[in-house]
């Protein structure tokens, strides 16, 4: 009984101190991971993934926030090492206006179609 | 006449995002980007493979010199390919340094000893940081630095003749 007692003791202790140990992420840590994506992932973002590359960039985020970089300069920075695709909120520019537009037009369209349909047009 | 007017736009709206997403699958899916422009090199700071000492980058990569920078491992296979490559290019009159990749340090001295050392420097990237700040995706990669300390080629993968060719062609 003494020996079971003095197992559980250890195995608390030992879970409380590994519990210590591994740092829970801020609320600004996870908005960033959400936001970059993991390149060598199927359609994950880095707080998704546990790869090395993901663990890594995970890595790269704390220490550049640590430095004082806000979660402005940590896009920079990362947009500057891999490029747009890395941010999963793209910037508006002569490659991805036709992402940004898309979905209003199709709504518009959509929109006066059902407006249409409906017989509005007609009053 | 408005039916008609109708179904030309669904029509034309059809085709386009039939083109649209024609083009899409045909890109390949594993992003690898265009290095269209020359990026400067992000200063670093490392620790010596064997020493374990500080390395900072500017002490490291002098201007008027060409680098080639690879990032490797003693577990990953393909860059035990590619290292007859490296070892090939030891001689040629650039300096090649070498980024140890979340390894043990006692299994990649004797993949060292095994396979050759061609590194004039190598520095160690026990959690991947380094190689992150350098814009890397794993190992292994080969970046080529020009004299000006901009990188103009990264080779995402292992070296192969092709590329073999084009480092040589690159730093003539």
């Amino acid at each position: 009984m003494k020996k079971l007692i003095f197992i559980s003791a250890l195995f608390f202790f030992l879970s409380n101190n590994y519990l210590i140990a591994v740092d829970k992420p801020t609320e600004l840590e996870n908005k960033i991971f959400k936001n970059l994506r993991c390149l060598i992932c199927q359609g994950q973002s880095i707080y998704d993934s546990q790869s090395d590359f993901a663990e890594s960039m995970k890595i790269v985020v704390r220490k550049n926030l640590e430095i004082g970089m806000s979660e402005e300069d940590i896009y920079k920075f990362m947009k500057k090492n891999y490029g747009e695709w890395v941010l999963y909120n793209p910037e508006i520019n002569k490659g991805t206006y036709l992402l940004w537009s898309l979905p209003f037009l199709l709504f518009l369209i959509g929109g006066a179609i059902i407006l249409r349909k409906l017989g509005v047009f007609k009053k | 006449m408005k039916n008609k007017i109708f179904i030309t736009i669904s029509f034309v709206l059809f085709a386009f995002c039939f083109a649209v997403f024609y083009v899409g699958l045909q890109k390949p899916n594993i992003y690898t980007p265009k290095l269209d422009k020359q990026i400067e090199l992000p200063n670093f700071v490392g620790n010596d493979f064997f020493s374990g000492k500080k390395v900072i980058s500017d002490n490291l990569l002098k201007k008027n010199n060409y680098y080639i920078i690879n990032i490797w491992a003693s577990w990953c296979i393909p860059c035990r390919a590619e290292h007859s490559f490296l070892m090939a290019l030891n001689n040629k009159n650039f300096n090649l340094l070498g980024i140890n990749y979340k390894d043990n340090i006692s299994n990649a001295k004797s993949f060292l000893n095994e396979l050759g050392n061609p590194y004039s420097k190598i520095l160690s990237d026990k959690n991947g940081v380094l190689s992150i700040e350098l814009g890397a995706y794993g190992v292994p990669e080969t970046f080529i630095i020009n004299k000006e300390k901009k990188i103009i080629k990264k080779i995402i993968g292992p070296i192969n003749d092709k590329n073999f060719k084009e480092i040589l062609e690159l730093i003539k």
